[in-house]
């Protein structure tokens, strides 16, 4: 009788244990998750702080009178030196809930305004970035499995919206339904409703993720496990469900943070050209547009909206980064037209 | 009413005898060296018989002649017609309906040609060739006019233009007397181009000119160079003055930010557009005597569309008229320095014009202060309340945030409503055509000339409204045929007694007002930033800054 122990099996973590390891020892992708955690919380708060400081973001108030110190200010100035010509609105106090980063040239709280902004711009680049995966996930799987005609059919299609210029097809889309919105059988979308934008927005992208999709499913239907499912006689859809959307799902991961600052982008150019989010609601495009007028008095208006832009593009674009090394570091995804 | 002329024609013409020494004095003083011009854009085409914009008018003054003109001199002043390239005021026969021009002799164009009557004759049939704007409006009532409309390419206005080239006279004979002819023909759709311009839109074209200048280079991209016409001798200083500068450079494609700036560097002498509302503080208290602030006949309205709901009633357009605070709209416009609010439809110091304001707290002759509470029960009782309403307007900042602030008024007394900037290109065209739907809008209408009929007439009409026609200048589609009538009334009553016919314009300025089809915002006033450099800057009421009437050097 041999005496000799069997050594029990090595447990092994999972590939998402892994994944999540990686992406925790990742000090940058981290610290950016937390920043952008926390614009998202700070933008969540919108409407908790606009009833706790009291102000209407929406509403003009060229009239309102604020106190500073025991002092009435007015929100907007008018000048008193010569002509007397020009209003101009109010500064930053740097007092929370009480005009915070000032007024813009209808008197709103600019602070209030972005937090609303930050809300309109997250939550139209989050399902925008839905839509996208989905729509474009959607054209890779059918276009890569099934091939022949269907493949050409929608790759061509893929090929002619992958054609226009990003911000012109989106351009041209907004200009057709922001006067009147858009009807499809029974659904209606109103022209001043923020699902507008993101339908556009969406839909302009849908190439980005098919592309890629497409090519990684073109790859597996060859593989062996793929090949066997179908002499086995297992039903298309059955294949594309179970055996190939899992194996993609790694990079439709990946595309998530880098879509949604791709789409908050997006979101904040066509609003800034007044053909994403409408007046009076608010988005950081929004915000820097009526800074625009005031670049000169009053350049946080504009300064601020641009700057939480950039820092929530900067972190998702990190984040994704991280993501994506800790999920698959051979990976070849990447975002762009080659 | 001929002899009327007759005395108005030596009175102009004594006044100018009197200016005469003053101005050529300053010209060996002042003559000479270029002045730069900065606007965003051009102002389209260079054709004066299509360009239909204040930029464009106001650069062809020292440029182009017609009959008649409008007095080049400041302020009120500049509303006189005087003759330009006709020896005298017409002499009118006929009932009113024929008038005959006798053309000055020896005047030349830029390009050398002398100026005849066969030019005259062929600039009018052009007007109809190149299908101008105010074809079918200004000069309808020429006769033969309805055979040009139908078939522009075979115009000859035959029995309307009738020219004699022995005798040096032009005859326009017109299908009903019309007291205003004489202003349609001072505009630039009527000025006289050479017999041989080809009727077509001549775009980035110049065309030869009798006046002090003329155009000698233009790229829309770029700008425009304006020097003096060789040619030009000056016949007379009311009608088309001999100019200061040699050179009018007119640059395009700078921001207003960046104007302002070459403005107070003295890098440039003026700017076409607004000047921005965050420089004007600074501008108005630093750089005063760089500004010339002068009142224009303007009117910032609202139109509200009466055939469609919730505005087809009339409770809720005067709910509307009464909740808007003007003063706020003053405060965006940039302050009362620059704005003035209004209820009624004709400016101030305009033809017909009688104060009057009957959607205010006290009504009565002036504006004081929105009545919120009227407005709320007038939408109640209109049935109206909850209904949405969507605002159009410029993508502009000062519209934008006019459309933001209405917006905030319609949601104050119960309206789901919503606004829409979309591009400056296309709005004016967007709002006035009824497939669209515009419910309410924002828009400014300036005078073509000083008459009330061009805001009631034009603006309000029935025959202003056209069905699904981008060029339906009635936005608010009111139609009444009651006011119609009278203002027929009063466009004839104008041609024997002008004075009575501006108290019955008054009269309709007050029944449109009360039936409230668009709602006044606030008369603007223009603001003009020069160089330090610049002298004798001088504001005609007509057609703004004279440009070649100011110096720089």
């Amino acid at each position: 009788m041999s005496n000799v122990a069997v050594a029990a099996p090595r447990k092994t973590r999972g590939p998402w244990a892994v994944a999540f390891a990686k992406l925790a020892r990742d000090r940058a992708a981290m610290t950016s998750l937390a920043v952008f955690l926390l614009i998202v919380l700070a933008c969540l708060s919108a409407p908790l702080y606009a009833k706790w400081a009291g102000v209407d973001p929406f509403a003009s108030t060229l009239d309102a009178v604020i106190q500073i110190d025991g002092a009435d200010v007015p929100v907007m100035e008018q000048s008193t030196e010569g002509l007397g010509l020009g209003y101009t609105p109010l500064g930053p106090t740097w007092r929370l809930g009480n005009y915070f980063l000032g007024a813009d040239s209808q008197g709103r709280d600019v602070m209030a305004r972005m937090l609303y902004g930050g809300l309109s711009s997250l939550l139209i680049s989050g399902a925008a970035t839905i839509f996208t995966l989905i729509l474009g996930t959607a054209a890779g799987l059918i276009a890569g499995y099934f091939g022949g005609v269907t493949d050409t059919v929608l790759s061509r299609f893929l090929d002619i919206l992958w054609a226009f210029p990003i911000y012109l097809l989106a351009i041209s889309l907004s200009i057709v339904t922001i006067a009147h919105g858009i009807t499809i059988g029974p659904i209606q979308i109103e022209s001043g409703s923020l699902w507008l934008p993101v339908i556009i927005i969406g839909i302009v992208y849908v190439p980005y993720v098919a592309r890629p999709i497409r090519g990684q499913v073109l790859a597996l239907r060859k593989s062996e496990f793929v090949l066997a499912a179908i002499n086995l006689g297992v039903p298309g859809w059955r294949i594309l469900w179970r055996d190939i959307l899992p194996n993609v799902t790694t990079t439709l991961i990946v595309f998530v943070p880098l879509m949604m600052a791709l789409n908050m982008l997006t979101e904040s150019a066509l609003s800034f050209l007044s053909i994403g989010v409408q007046p009076p609601a608010a988005s950081w495009g929004t915000i820097i547009q009526d800074g625009q007028a005031l670049l000169y008095t009053r350049p946080l208006v504009a300064l601020v909206p641009g700057l939480a832009i950039a820092v929530s593009v900067m972190a998702l674009n990190v984040f994704g980064d991280g993501l994506r090394d800790a999920l698959d570091p051979r990976s070849k995804v990447r975002l762009g037209r080659d | 009413m001929k002899k009327l002329l007759l005395a108005a024609t030596a009175a102009a013409l004594l006044a100018g005898t009197w200016l005469a020494p003053a101005q050529a004095e300053y010209l060996k003083e002042h003559r000479g060296g270029t002045i730069r011009l900065l606007a965003r854009s051009a102002a389209g085409t260079l054709d004066p018989h299509i360009n239909y914009t204040d930029q464009g008018w106001q650069m062809y003054q020292p440029i182009y002649d017609g009959l008649v003109a409008f007095r080049k001199a400041e302020g009120m002043d500049g509303f006189t017609i005087v003759p330009d390239l006709a020896e005298a005021m017409p002499q009118v026969s006929n009932d009113g309906k024929t008038f005959t021009f006798k053309l000055r002799k020896g005047i030349k164009f830029s390009s050398g040609q002398d100026l005849g009557v066969k030019d005259v004759v062929a600039s009018f049939q052009r007007i109809f060739k190149v299908s101008g704007p105010t074809s079918g409006t200004f000069y309808a009532g020429i006769v033969g006019a309805d055979k040009c409309l139908a078939d522009t390419k075979s115009c000859t206005l035959e029995g309307g233009v009738v020219g004699d080239e022995a005798a040096g006279t032009i005859t326009i004979n017109i299908t009903k007397p019309d007291a205003e002819l004489l202003y349609k023909l001072a505009l630039p759709h009527a000025v006289v181009l050479p017999a041989d311009t080809p009727a077509e839109d001549m775009g980035s074209k110049p065309i030869p000119s009798t006046g002090a200048y003329m155009i000698s280079a233009f790229d829309p991209n770029k700008g425009m160079t304006v020097s003096r016409n060789p040619n030009f001798k000056q016949w007379s200083e009311e009608a088309q003055p001999d100019g200061y500068p040699d050179v009018v450079q007119y640059d395009f494609g700078l921001s207003e930010e960046a104007a302002v700036t070459a403005i107070q560097n003295g890098e440039a002498d003026w700017m076409f557009d607004a000047l921005p509302s965050d420089r004007l503080g600074e501008l108005g208290s630093k750089s005063m005597d760089q500004l010339h602030i002068s009142p224009l006949s303007a009117w910032w309205y609202a139109p509200l569309n009466n055939r469609l709901a919730p505005f087809d009633n009339e409770k809720a357009r005067q709910a509307v008229a009464y909740a808007i605070d003007r003063n706020t709209l003053v405060k965006l416009f940039g302050g009362k320095v620059l704005a003035s609010p209004v209820c009624q439809v004709l400016p101030p110091d305009f033809p017909g014009h009688e104060d009057y304001c009957p959607f205010t707290k006290n009504p009565g002759a002036k504006w004081s202060a929105p009545d919120l509470d009227k407005a709320k029960q007038l939408v109640e009782d209109s049935g109206t309340k909850g209904q949405k309403v969507t605002i159009i307007v410029e993508d502009t900042a000062i519209s934008r945030s006019i459309g933001v602030y209405l917006q905030s008024v319609l949601t104050s007394i119960g309206y789901v409503a919503d606004v829409k900037p979309i591009s400056s290109n296309i709005q004016f065209t967007y709002i006035q055509n009824t497939n669209n739907k515009v419910q309410m809008s924002v828009t400014q209408w300036y005078k073509d000339y000083p008459a009330a009929s061009d805001f009631l007439n034009i603006l309000f009409s029935c025959a202003s409204f056209r069905e699904g026609s981008d060029a339906s200048i009635n936005i608010a589609g009111f139609c009444d045929k009651e006011i119609d009538a009278k203002m027929q009334k009063a466009l004839d009553l104008g041609v024997t007694d002008q004075k009575a016919a501006d108290k019955m314009w008054a009269e309709i300025d007050r029944q449109v007002t009360d039936k409230a089809p668009a709602v006044g915002l606030f008369t603007p006033k223009r603001l003009d930033f020069v160089s330090k450099r610049l002298g004798n800057f001088k504001f005609n009421r007509q057609f703004n800054w004279m440009i070649t009437q100011s110096w720089v050097q």
